[in-house]
């Protein structure tokens, strides 16, 4: 594992591709196979920030700012937020920030990561109406601690309850009459995914991938088998996989068994956010989190209770290609 | 003539115990869900929604396929607030039988404190579970404070005495 500055010092050049402003605008930014690969490997930021939460329990949205800063300059190589977040963003397309509200207060993506996304991408020059935090619907908003707001002029916060789905059904392999949101489909050129670490009754482990199944219009039809090939097909779908490119995963608080809703017997705050580009690598090291967890706590590996998360397998394999979960492939850092 | 009259009085005599028994059984289903007030110190902050057993996914995606195979016929939710502060949902699962009930308490609640409640019931710091018959109720609390526990669980004895 590298340190931070070395890191910096070794990708300074700046391997992401999502700031190049090319004349083909996004669709020139889509080489899926280059995206998040750096020396071979996919970068994957882990940063921690054991005060996150203060001594009543709540975050500290001071820290939550400082903790996003510190990972996206460790995974872009540019200490100044503005600049770094001008690699990761077009300044003048629409920017919607996929959240994860459905288990409920107390396990959803919190609504001070969702503000410092926000402040950050309108420092770098992203207009505030060009900002639209979604999800399935206005009570899974809520749940995220975010008020629906549809004006224009201001950052949008609406689920597809408001702007409802396709009627034309896209498929993927399993993934077969797939009715989806129009806010991903029509509204947001691009998303960045703001998934909550959690242990899932099916799946084994929701994160980045599965974060995906919030838009679509019927998700439980893609539960079977857990999930597999489910998840990895979804992510297929060429408007997903296109336009969720950059993941800020939220694993300040999680859920190590019992998920995906709130069990608060099971909760535990890694105070951590995972970011990067390789969905697959991403859910990888989110995995072995939930599993060192488990272990920590003298629980049965997810294997061992009959859940594993095959789905992450799947989504790397060569009819997929989504990334890579392979270790020796994966450049984590931990800062 | 005569007759006809008389099977009209029959048809509707039949469709007047018909719709008195429908009543009946309707008055026989449980409200479970305390009104404001009705527990000392605890208010009811939100409607009564209810998912049907096709319909779970849309409340607790995920989580509804272990319901669904123990049998669940629905699901009704309902926020609360204890004393304008402290937050929490009540779940009430009808179950197809107590046996489905059964099912799900002893699913992972191993490490729990057994408290009197119904027919079998847990407590956790912030959250009650309990099963009376084919009912199965949750009650979540999203703070945890030294009151807590006890404020669900005169909660859960409320929920308890409507069943």
């Amino acid at each position: 594992m590298k340190s931070r500055r070395e890191f910096i010092k070794t990708t300074a050049t700046g391997a992401l591709l999502l700031g190049s402003q090319s004349k083909l605008g996004l669709a020139s930014m889509l080489d899926q196979n280059a995206q998040h690969v750096a020396n071979g490997k996919s970068r994957v930021v882990v940063a921690r920030d054991a005060a996150l939460h203060g001594q009543d329990g709540q975050l500290d949205e001071k820290r939550v700012l400082a903790l996003l800063d510190r990972a996206i300059a460790t995974y872009t190589g540019h200490d100044n937020p503005v600049t770094a977040w001008k690699q990761i963003v077009p300044m003048d397309k629409v920017i919607g920030l996929k959240t994860n509200g459905l288990g409920g207060k107390g396990i959803s993506t919190h609504a001070a990561l969702v503000m410092a996304v926000c402040e950050r991408l309108q420092q770098a020059g992203v207009k505030p109406g060009n900002i639209l935090v979604w999800d399935r619907n206005a009570r899974d908003l809520q749940a995220c601690g975010l008020t629906v707001s549809t004006d224009s002029s201001r950052i949008r916060v609406y689920g597809s309850d408001v702007a409802g789905f396709e009627d034309q059904p896209a498929a993927f392999g399993s993934a077969v009459n797939v009715k989806l949101a129009k806010i991903l489909t029509r509204e947001c050129d691009m998303v960045l995914n703001l998934p909550i670490l959690k242990d899932h009754e099916m799946a084994g482990v929701t994160f980045s991938m599965k974060n995906m199944y919030g838009v679509v219009q019927r998700p439980n039809e893609l539960h079977a088998a857990g999930c597999n090939p489910g998840i990895a097909d979804l992510n297929c779908i060429p408007v997903v996989r296109q336009k969720v490119r950059f993941t800020i995963g939220d694993a300040m608080t999680s859920v190590y068994d019992g998920g995906p809703g709130f069990h608060p017997e099971r909760l535990w705050q890694p105070n951590a956010l995972i970011v990067g580009e390789d969905r697959v690598a991403l859910d990888h090291t989110a995995w072995q989190m939930i599993e060192r967890k488990r272990a920590e706590v003298g629980m049965p590996t997810l294997e061992g209770v009959g859940r594993p998360p095959r789905y992450i397998a799947t989504a790397a394999d060569p009819a997929h290609g989504l990334g890579v979960n392979d270790p020796k492939r994966i450049h984590l850092i931990e800062v | 003539m005569f007759q006809s009259k008389i099977m009209s009085l029959a048809t509707a005599t039949l469709v007047m115990a018909a719709a008195v028994t429908f009543i009946g059984c309707k008055k026989h289903q449980p409200d479970p869900f305390p009104a404001s007030a009705a527990v000392a110190g605890w208010d009811k902050t939100s409607e009564t929604r209810t998912f049907p057993s096709k319909d779970l996914w849309q409340y607790i995606d995920g989580d509804a396929e272990q319901y669904v195979s123990a049998g669940v016929v629905s699901t009704s939710t309902s926020d609360y607030k204890f004393q304008n502060q402290l937050e929490a949902t009540l779940d009430v699962h009808t179950m197809g039988d107590a046996a489905g009930a059964r099912k799900i308490l002893e699913t992972g609640t191993s490490d729990a404190k057994p408290v009197q409640l119904g027919d079998a019931g847990v407590q956790y710091a912030q959250s009650v579970i309990f099963r009376k018959g084919p009912y199965l109720v949750r009650i979540v609390a999203y703070e945890s404070t030294p009151g807590t526990p006890q404020a669900l669980l005169a909660l859960a004895h409320g929920v308890e005495a409507k069943l």
